[in-house]
């Protein structure tokens, strides 16, 4: 009996022979319902794993067809060109691709020291105990924080502080602008670099380490000859990481950002001064986009978004996967 | 495990009810979405509407431009706004639109000069200058002869314009257009248009939001939002010369034209020797044909009921709030409009 | 000799404070932005505001009860959208590890979770509010969307690093399939689950651009779910930028009552793993 419930289990495809067998026993009527179950709940988890590939599928699909108008009229020319005009009709992304490059890598200049000193101090120096467990969760608490209550904070105190520094250098005391939206950003993203730098750093073999101290090696060298070079791919993936959440951050640069469409002349002005990402210009005009152009201009910024965040993050996801699987 | 077992019951629980009570909610909402240019004197009617007649009325202050789209896109009942339909815009929904006035609002320039509390003297034409970024301190020639008496401080202008397709931004370049020849050639008017200069702000509510907390900033905003927020606002020079202050009275008079039978009509520069030159009508735009989509006669009734409170006993809201109401002959030309609107070609009201 | 060691260790020590200094100095910022927020949001927090919906613009009082009740709503109709689809996703992607499905569909489920939000606004704008309208039903999609790959990868990581030995003693003993998934496995990974589905939970109810175009808002307190609905992350943002002071505070109170629910989320999550010793 048990033999014929296991076989029926692991042959649930082939049902159908048993079936004319089965019709008077009562014991193989129980199991060929269990069998339907079992295959309807096989088919239902390859359904939900189908899911996921539609709503990929189905985003990029929309994504592209929604934008073939600005895609056949204006071609790959409008990733560069200067201007944003809806009322002429003239559609130019240079202006948001350069605020988003722009704040995203300045985010990443100013966050990488940090999340790698983090990376350092918990993989290295101190990585068990109360005080590595509470950096570590408020480090993890970083990116818990709702991105809107970091726009929204920054707006009210972050902001003034910088229109006093910008009136210091002598550019346009204006607040908001590339500057502030980086330096919330940087705060943000944090985080993903340096749990992942953590997970990596405790990883390096312990004779690698015990080997460079035999030889005399102080605790710097050895973090520095030995860990950052063994998991230089693996920190460089945990940047990848930080700069696709930075890429695609959208609420707190819609408050910080200043909304202008037009880029500044001097690397000071456009630095200092207002300017506008690709997320968050979708933001402020997407609900009110009137003409069709207007609209596929604004979803081909999606499009782009899309790919972009996209790319970065399965190369930084390939590169720690090859890296744990080492 | 019970715990699991007694979550899943609750979670059905609240889903079922939840369902329940969306289903009997009668539908008894409206929906409309535009113009923050009006939303402090609706969000004020549409309380008072409720409280009397208990038909809600969810109004989101998206920005003009918002407002036609979604009418446009079928998906409020009513838009709001401050700028007609232009021709690229009528031509895509296709169908009529009916115009409805609602109220006439002040465009006030609106600035944050510290140390300066008096109220400024300004031209459209140095307006337009500023906004063309010419003018670029507070201390400059121009500003200063015509405030004769003021100390201006050695303060950059922070321009400060609209993020979002805004009726006020028609409003505020339309006018621009008339005085400034420049401005007409370079910018032109719209619901949004290429500034030149400046940091936008999201809404009326966003543009007072940044003059009030950037030294030195200028903006445009309805005469609400400034009185509200205690911030200094311009007298602007209008086309008889007097520097005319943005109030009830000036808009009033400013507005007290005869309205064409489709109620499209720019009230900016006005002629009118005390009239304020930044005015404006304020519509809320119904299709003419009701009945697309799936509306039932009974929300197309509900709909004009409530504009029809609008343009009668919601008036009164309005001289608090500062708009100006509607003129005697203004309403009689909304009650008209109002009874073109038909469900299956039949009128409603 | 002994001065070059001297200065080696002397490099050491000095890079040891740095950092120390530069890891602890990441926790000031939030440690002000969370003191700021409880120090500005917690007096606004009365009965009153947590009961009341708004007042029309420029009149005293009012709540966000609005916001608070859209959000709950909204949250919970992506979760129960959210946890079945994650929870079976995940279990495939465990129970098949070599297969071409799971291989894309794991390929997909990492893409999804690098997609910006706005993104996921944008295309379920057009698949649902289009033909049906905003509704909060379209907002708990978005959201439903943006939390699936944090439940799928957590629940597939879970139930890899449960030992063979319980599925094979279950079939054994001749359960069928899906009661050895669904009585024996996923209860006993219930734990890691459960960190997942909090954790995705705690990062959607913050979550504000999905909702801009689907959900809209409503300045009512609403349990219509085919209709417009607001939420606190939504409240938030409009109030930031608006000029009137009591907005303002309001949405002081409505960050301080977010980040205590954030808060809240994450803790519960860090004791349940403590727990149960899961790793995530």
């Amino acid at each position: 009996m048990l033999f014929f419930a296991f076989s029926f289990l692991l042959s649930a495809f082939r049902a159908n022979i048993f079936i004319t067998m089965s019709v008077k026993n009562k014991r193989l009527d129980l199991s060929y319902s269990q069998m339907k179950w079992e295959t309807i709940f096989k088919r239902i988890l390859i359904v939900m794993s189908v899911v996921m590939l539609l709503l990929v599928i189905g985003t990029l699909a929309t994504l592209i067809v929604k934008s073939m108008p600005t895609i056949k009229s204006l071609g790959i020319g409008y990733l560069w060109g200067k201007i944003w005009d809806p009322v002429n009709n003239v559609y130019g992304a240079r202006p948001f691709l350069i605020g988003t490059l722009l704040t995203s890598f300045t985010a990443i200049i100013i966050s990488t020291p940090f999340s790698y000193a983090v990376a350092i101090y918990l993989g290295e120096y101190n990585t068990k105990g109360w005080l590595s467990n509470l950096l570590k969760n408020t480090v993890e608490l970083i990116a818990a924080v709702p991105s809107i209550i970091y726009g929204f904070w920054a707006f009210f105190v972050l902001v003034p502080v910088v229109r006093t520094f910008e009136a210091k250098i002598g550019v346009a005391p204006y607040g908001v602008g590339v500057f502030s939206a980086s330096l919330v950003l940087a705060v943000m993203v944090i985080p993903y670099a340096a749990s992942l730098g953590t997970s990596l750093i405790r990883m390096v073999p312990s004779p690698l380490k015990e080997g460079a101290y035999a030889l005399g090696a102080t605790r710097f060298e050895v973090i520095r000859s030995v860990i950052l070079p063994f998991t230089r791919s693996g920190l460089f993936a945990g940047i990848l990481l930080s700069l696709g959440r930075a890429l695609g951050e959208t609420m707190a640069v819609t408050i910080l950002i200043g909304n202008t469409s037009a880029i500044g002349n001097t690397f000071k002005d456009v630095f200092f001064g207002p300017g506008n990402t690709m997320a968050s210009v979708i933001a402020n005009e997407f609900s009110e986009a009137d003409h069709d152009l207007y609209y596929s201009a604004l979803i081909e910024l999606g499009l782009v978004l899309f790919f972009v965040t996209v790319i970065i993050n399965l190369i930084g996801k390939k590169i720690i996967t090859k890296y744990t699987n080492k | 495990m019970k715990v699991v077992k007694s979550l899943q019951i609750a979670i059905v629980a609240i889903a079922a009810s939840c369902l329940a009570l969306s289903a009997s909610a009668q539908d008894n909402t409206l929906l409309g979405a535009g113009s923050t240019f009006v939303n402090p004197l609706f969000s004020k009617i549409f309380a008072d509407y409720a409280a009397k007649t208990n038909v809600k009325v969810n109004y989101q202050s998206i920005g003009s431009g918002g407002g036609i789209l979604q009418l446009t896109n079928k998906t409020v009942d009513f838009g709001g706004s401050d700028a007609p339909l232009n021709a690229e815009q009528a031509k895509k929904i296709g169908v009529p639109v009916l115009h409805v006035p609602m109220a006439s609002g002040a465009v006030v320039i609106t600035y944050n000069i510290p140390g300066v509390t008096a109220a400024l003297n300004l031209t459209g034409k140095d307006i337009a200058d500023i906004y063309l970024g010419k003018i670029t301190k507070w201390n400059s020639p121009e500003i200063a002869a015509t405030n004769k008496g003021v100390k201006l401080p050695d303060l950059g202008i922070v321009v400060v314009h609209r993020s979002d397709g805004s009726g006020t931004s028609y409003i505020f370049t339309d006018y621009l257009t008339k005085v400034n020849a420049d401005w007409a050639s370079k910018v032109g008017k719209a619901t949004a248009v290429n500034w030149p200069a400046g940091l936008g702000g999201k809404g009326n509510d966003g543009v007072s939001g940044l003059v009030k907390q950037t030294p030195g900033a200028i903006g445009y905003v309805e005469l609400i939002y400034a009185l509200q927020n205690k911030m200094g606002f311009a007298n602007i020079q209008n086309k008889s010369g007097k520097y005319i202050t943005p109030s009830l009275e000036s808009t009033t008079t400013a507005s007290n034209v005869e309205l064409p039978p489709n109620a499209e009509v720019s009230l900016t520069n006005t002629d009118a020797p005390k009239g304020y030159p930044i005015s404006s009508f304020t519509w809320a735009l119904i299709y003419k044909e009701q009945n697309y989509g799936d509306r039932s006669a009974a929300r197309a009734k509900m709909l004009l009921q409530l504009l029809w409170y609008n343009i009668h006993d919601g008036q009164k809201n309005c001289v608090p709030l500062n708009y100006a109401p509607l003129s005697k002959s203004a309403v009689k030309v909304a009650e008209a409009i109002l009874k073109s609107a038909t469900y299956n070609g039949k009128a409603i009201l | 000799m002994d001065a070059r060691i001297k200065i080696r260790n002397t490099k050491s020590v000095l890079f040891k404070a740095l950092i120390i200094f530069l890891a602890f100095i990441i926790t000031l910022p939030l440690i002000i932005i969370l003191l700021y927020i409880i120090k500005m949001g917690v007096v606004q927090v009365n009965w009153g505001f947590l009961v009341h919906a708004p007042t029309p613009e420029g009149v005293a009082g009012g709540g966000i009860a609005n916001a608070l009740v859209g959000s709950l709503l909204m949250v919970g109709m992506s979760a129960i959208v959210a946890i079945p689809v994650g929870l079976l996703a995940g279990v495939y992607l465990s129970e098949n590890p070599g297969t071409r499905l799971a291989y894309y569909s794991g390929l997909c489920v990492d893409i999804l979770q690098g997609v910006p939000s706005i993104v996921v606004g944008i295309v379920i704008y057009f698949w649902i509010v289009k033909p049906f309208g905003f509704s909060a039903i379209s907002g708990s999609i978005a959201l439903a969307i943006m939390m699936l790959p944090i439940v799928v990868r957590s629940t597939e990581q879970t139930l890899l690093l449960l030992p063979a030995s319980l599925k094979e003693a279950a079939l054994s003993l001749g359960v069928p399939y899906h009661r050895v998934i669904m009585k024996v496995i996923v209860p006993c990974g219930f734990a890691g689950i459960l960190s997942g589905i909090i954790l995705s939970i705690a990062r959607i109810i913050g979550e504000t651009a999905p909702l801009l175009f689907t959900a809209l808002g409503n300045v009512y307190i609403s349990t219509k779910v085919t209709g417009p609905m607001d939420s606190l992350p939504h409240l938030i943002y409009f109030y930031a930028k608006s000029p009137y002071q009591d907005q303002i505070d309001q949405a002081w109170g409505a960050s301080f009552i977010l980040l205590m629910f954030v808060l809240i989320l994450n803790i519960t999550t860090k004791l349940i793993t403590r727990k149960w010793n899961i790793q995530l």
